[in-house]
């Protein structure tokens, strides 16, 4: 026990983020502590007999050796109450505004102390318990409107349980009591709005769940041939300029959660800057609310000390599973992880670790694997049975775009869902630059199942036949590529304009422009059934004798082009368009003798 | 006080020494070490325990002895004193002024590491910068904030392109306050003075700080120079509101001094020998451009990178792009074919082009146009390709229209003046013509609207003369 006795120690050695300080007999792992007459914050990694080596989450330089080291007896932990959603927090969850404010300059200076949630703040609290209700653990006390998206939910924080004593509704806030709960003991337990967490340790739910719902995206190539579940996890890995993370910010857009948790993982500035701009001003397709109501941004943009680095995400991870308590569907983005890993390298190297591949450290794959197995969907504690979800989206950045390297394998083995960009594709400026024949879903069968019952059992088939359509298109390719089009039978032919108009037509989507940025699943559904019934009426059209330039040259395929532009609001038009394309096709009949070329 | 003098060093390995019986040393402090025949070097502490110092030393090891020198360590980190008269000045790796003029009277003295700018901070780039280079105005669009590298391979003129995008953005600019600052690491005495000759030719010297560290200068110093240019350029761009543009070359020479010390280091290596924090270490050097909300000034990256045999999945060029907002790829076949710039488009890329493009930016038809160009270019050449195996005949018509347009697009688009400055008006239009030469139905990247505005009196000019 470490008693009421404070830990305090001297440094005695110090190399680039790592600090190791001496006699910190009692201290405990990953204990966080204040370094140095600046009063840096780090945390314990290594213990070895009264030394302890500590991560130093800010700049070391200017430290010297007999400076204190001060233990602060709490593990790494967030603040969690009203207060987190659109706030814009850097890896160990310091507002980044008020560190501007604070450190009156545009650049981040040392030992900047902020609370992570306003103190000052009042947020009306509502009642939804009344006094002498027995409850338990996660049940859910009152609510508090956030943001005109979200309703902030108070819960009966893990561990306890009791009658409510008192409780009262009003404007508090965070710190002040709102409720008091009197356990089993007879011991009263204070509830503020205000709670804190250890972001290494996962939040308690009452039962795991298979993920057997959509996360729909609204991006055609995902949803309809890669999709993800709620609760699911995706890994997007893809050399430099293949559109990581414009994937990521269309998918922290679009898709159909309830909370975003977006982490800028040791990337660029300004990558951050321009969502912190741009979210205010988009639009939630569902709710018509800006998109940051319902946003949260944790940045360690990479010439942030590295060791934030490593514990931005599990600062992020640590929120979306608060959220997901309250019974939201989380959706988390972390680009990149790969970033990630090698804060942890260099950690570990200057702990003297033995190396595993790559200079990596041995315990790379538990590391990932124990983050990304804090996505799921659960029944959350509380006596509602309320399901949550936290849907886990990770880039990985593999040097030299080498899929063998040791992050992206890990990786994989964790991850349901693989997007594969493929550089040839962004050159051809074709984005999403995802690769329809390397990627992969583990969801695709068990979420076949959800939309077949949406749409008329439909779903799967036009799934599965736009994929083996381009399947045998690439063998065609082939065989073009070393014989000429010539080669090809008429049939031959009509599947590789067919393919063409699904690439083209359906899975390239531009994310910059106003309407094809976003697709519902009943546009795509639509969008691929005219493609598919182009493709089956212009077979049949053959088979009747008719000349296959007519088909190629006939003029309904540019509405088939176009049909990306089609608004929302204006989806009839895709059905008329299924009209006229039977019958454009059904006027094809035999040419009587005329020379057919292409 | 003077600082305390010790001469206590006990190893010395490559750029690295030891030394012992220390008191009061920070981490990261700057030292000076003076050796027996009276020269001074500057270090730095690399490592500290309570009473070892591991220090780097600027200038090498070299005629250092273990005996007789002497060293003291300054209390300070790394400080590059600054003024604006810095302008117009030469000065060598370490900051010293090697142009025979007088010393800076410095305004303020500046920790050349610098601070990360708070990204809740930064101010978006999204003013477009005129290059009059039709492959970078025209396809990959550059903004003012933004750090685009040029990824090059020896032989290949990516020197001549950097003075001529130094050169013309300057004269469009029309902001009287834009400044360069060029630093040179390991290159060739040759290189830099082609750089300090075309900047005094054209004028720009005087609005030129060039720090510059030689081929034959000390390996160590490199790691210093970029850092120093670096906080130049901050201190002109946010305190006297200019528009800097810093050029830094070669990285690749940097990245070796960083290698070095970390092999003396014995550190454990990352890929080819390259320490695992060179990202990192990259990226406090490349994320110091940009823009800061409240200010007007802004600072503009152009580092310059030879890809050890063309290979861009090396380390430096691989960590490079995933820093970077984009990349200038040279491509060694254009540069035989003879054409001038040759930058390969299709690999090339500007992240932030989407923001600084368009109405009251450029044109309205720019993205729609640059989309499309970049996709008849890629089909034009997958064309040629067939052709190569298949022979012309196996091309359909439209193919062919495909393959012409690729060769013309190299020919006038790509292809342009050393001295040629394009309006970015010249180059859409250019761009426009070109497209007339394929199918307008294959055009599935632009709007109608567009189409009809900019494409068809082409077409109609064309016809028309083509009856005349």
């Amino acid at each position: 026990m470490a008693m009421d006795k404070t830990i305090q120690g001297t440094i005695a050695k110090i190399s680039g983020p790592l600090v190791v300080a001496k006699n910190m007999l009692g201290a405990r792992m990953f204990d966080v502590v204040r370094v140095g007459e600046a009063g840096l914050v780090g945390e314990i990694i290594e213990l070895r007999d009264d030394t302890a080596s500590v991560q130093v989450y800010e700049e070391t330089s200017g430290l010297k050796p007999g400076e204190i080291v001060v233990d602060t007896n709490e593990s790494l932990s967030v603040e969690l109450g009203p207060g987190l959603i659109e706030q814009f927090y850097d890896g160990i969850q310091r507002p980044l505004e008020s560190i501007e404010s604070v450190a009156a300059s545009p650049y981040i200076t040392r030992g900047i102390s902020v609370p992570a949630i306003s103190r000052t703040k009042k947020w009306d609290f509502v009642p939804t318990a009344s006094k002498g209700d027995s409850v338990t653990a996660g049940d859910i006390l009152g609510t508090v409107r956030e943001t005109i998206l979200v309703e902030h939910r108070i819960m009966v924080p893990p561990g306890l349980e009791g009658t409510i004593e008192r409780i009262a509704g009003g404007s508090f806030t965070v710190e002040e009591i709102v409720a008091v709960i009197k356990d089993g003991r007879g011991r009263s337990h204070d509830v503020s709005l205000l709670s804190r967490w250890p972001v290494r340790k996962p939040r308690p739910v009452t039962r795991r769940l298979a993920p057997e719902l959509p996360l729909t995206t609204g991006q055609r190539v995902v949803d309809m041939f890669f999709p993800i579940a709620r609760g699911g996890t995706a890994c997007v890995p893809g050399p430099f300029g293949s559109g990581k993370t414009v994937i990521q910010h269309q998918l922290a857009k679009w898709a159909d959660a309830e909370i975003v948790v977006y982490i800028g993982c040791g990337e660029r500035g300004n990558e951050m800057t321009d969502v912190l701009l741009e979210f205010p001003e988009l639009e939630d397709p569902r709710s018509g609310h800006p998109l940051m109501k319902r946003t949260l941004l944790i940045a360690n943009t990479s010439n942030m000390p590295v060791a934030a680095r490593e514990a931005s995400i599990y600062t992020g991870i640590t929120i979306a599973e608060y959220f997901r308590d309250m019974g939201y569907s989380v959706a988390l983005m972390a680009d990149s992880t790969s970033r990630w890993a090698e804060a942890l390298r260099e950690m570990s190297g200057r702990l003297e670790e033995m190396p595993g591949e790559e200079g990596y450290p041995a315990y790379l794959g538990t590391r990932m694997a124990s983050f990304y197995e804090r996505a799921g969907r659960a029944i959350c504690l509380g006596k509602d049975r309320r399901e949550g979800a936290v849907s886990v989206i990770g880039a990985v950045s593999p040097p030299g775009g080498d899929l063998s390297e040791p992050v992206t394998q890990n990786t994989l083995r964790v991850a349901k869902v693989f997007w594969g960009l493929d550089a040839q594709l962004a050159y051809q400026r074709h984005f999403p630059a995802i690769n329809w024949l390397t990627s992969y879903s583990l969801y695709a069968e068990t979420l076949g199942e959800y939309w077949d019952n949406e749409y008329d059992g439909e779903w799967s088939d036009m799934r599965i036949q736009a994929m083996s359509l381009l399947e045998e298109e690439d063998q065609l390719k082939e065989i073009v590529r070393l014989v000429g089009i010539d080669a090809l039978s008429r049939e031959e032919r009509i599947v590789m304009e067919t393919s063409k108009s699904i690439r083209e037509d359906f899975l390239h989507q531009n994310s910059f422009h106003e309407v094809d940025t976003y697709a519902s699943m009943d546009k795509q559904v639509k969008m691929i059934r005219n493609i598919l019934t182009f493709h089956r009426l212009g077979m049949q059209a053959l088979a009747r004798g008719a000349l296959l330039k007519d088909i190629i040259a006939s003029p309904i395929r540019e509405d088939i082009a176009r049909m990306r532009y089609v608004e929302e609001s204006k989806l009839d038009g895709l059905d008329d368009l299924e009209k006229k394309i039977t019958e454009e096709l059904g006027k094809f009949t035999a040419s009587g003798g005329e020379e057919d070329v292409a | 006080m003077l600082p305390k003098e010790y001469s206590s060093i006990s190893n010395l390995s490559g750029p690295l020494m030891v030394v012992d019986k220390i008191t009061d040393v920070r981490y990261d402090e700057l030292a000076e070490i003076r050796l027996s025949n009276g020269e001074r070097r500057r270090g730095r502490v690399l490592e500290i325990t309570e009473d070892r110092a591991l220090v780097q030393v600027y200038e090498g090891s070299t005629g250092i002895d273990a005996d007789t020198t002497k060293i003291r360590f300054l209390g300070d980190v790394l400080m590059l004193p600054v003024a604006k008269t810095m302008l117009g000045r030469i000065f060598n790796g370490r900051g010293v002024p090697i142009d025979g003029g007088a010393e800076i009277i410095p305004e303020k003295a500046l920790d050349v590491n610098g601070n990360p700018m708070n990204p809740y901070s930064r101010d978006y780039p999204s003013e477009f910068i005129q290059t009059g280079i039709s492959t970078i105005d025209g396809m990959n669009p550059l903004v003012r904030g933004q750090k685009l590298p040029i990824f090059s391979g020896s032989g290949l003129p990516h020197n001549r392109i950097a003075a001529q995008i130094a050169r013309q953005s300057t004269v469009i600019s029309g902001h009287a306050a834009f400044a360069v600052v060029f630093a040179a690491m390991g290159i060739t005495f040759e290189e830099a003075s082609f750089f300090m000759e075309d900047f005094r030719k054209t004028g720009a010297l005087e609005r030129t700080v060039m720090f510059v560290n030689l081929a034959d200068d000390p390996a160590i110093e490199r790691i210093a120079t970029p850092r120093l240019a670096l906080t130049c350029a901050e201190y002109l761009a946010f305190e006297h509101d200019m528009h800097v543009l810093v050029i830094l070359t070669d990285l690749t020479n940097y990245c070796e001094a960083l290698r070095e010390i970390s092999a003396a280091r014995k550190e454990v290596p990352g890929r080819r020998g390259y320490p695992g924090y060179l990202y990192t270490d990259l990226a406090t050097m490349y994320e110091r451009a940009g823009r800061l909300r409240g200010k007007s000034g802004s600072i503009t990256q152009f580092p310059i990178l030879t890809m050890p045999e063309d290979d861009k999945t090396h380390p430096i060029p691989d960590l490079t792009g995933y820093i970077t907002e984009g990349q200038i790829i040279l491509g060694r076949s254009l540069h035989r074919k003879g054409i001038y710039p040759p930058v390969d488009v299709m690999p090339s890329l500007s992240r932030l082009k989407d923001k600084g493009i368009g109405k009251d930016k450029t044109r309205e038809d720019h993205a729609d146009l640059m989309n499309q160009l970049f996709a008849a270019y890629s089909q034009g050449k997958e064309a040629k390709e067939l052709a190569v195996i298949l022979g012309d005949s196996a091309l359909s018509e439209e193919d062919k229209a495909f393959a012409k347009f690729a060769d013309l697009f190299e020919d006038t688009y790509v292809r342009q003046g050393e001295y040629e400055n394009r309006t970015i008006e010249a180059t859409l239009r250019l761009g426009w013509e070109l497209l007339t030469l394929v199918p307008v139905k294959e055009l599935k990247r632009i709007r109608d609207a567009y189409i009809e505005k900019y494409l068809q009196p082409l077409i109609a000019e064309k016809a028309e003369k083509a009856k005349k």
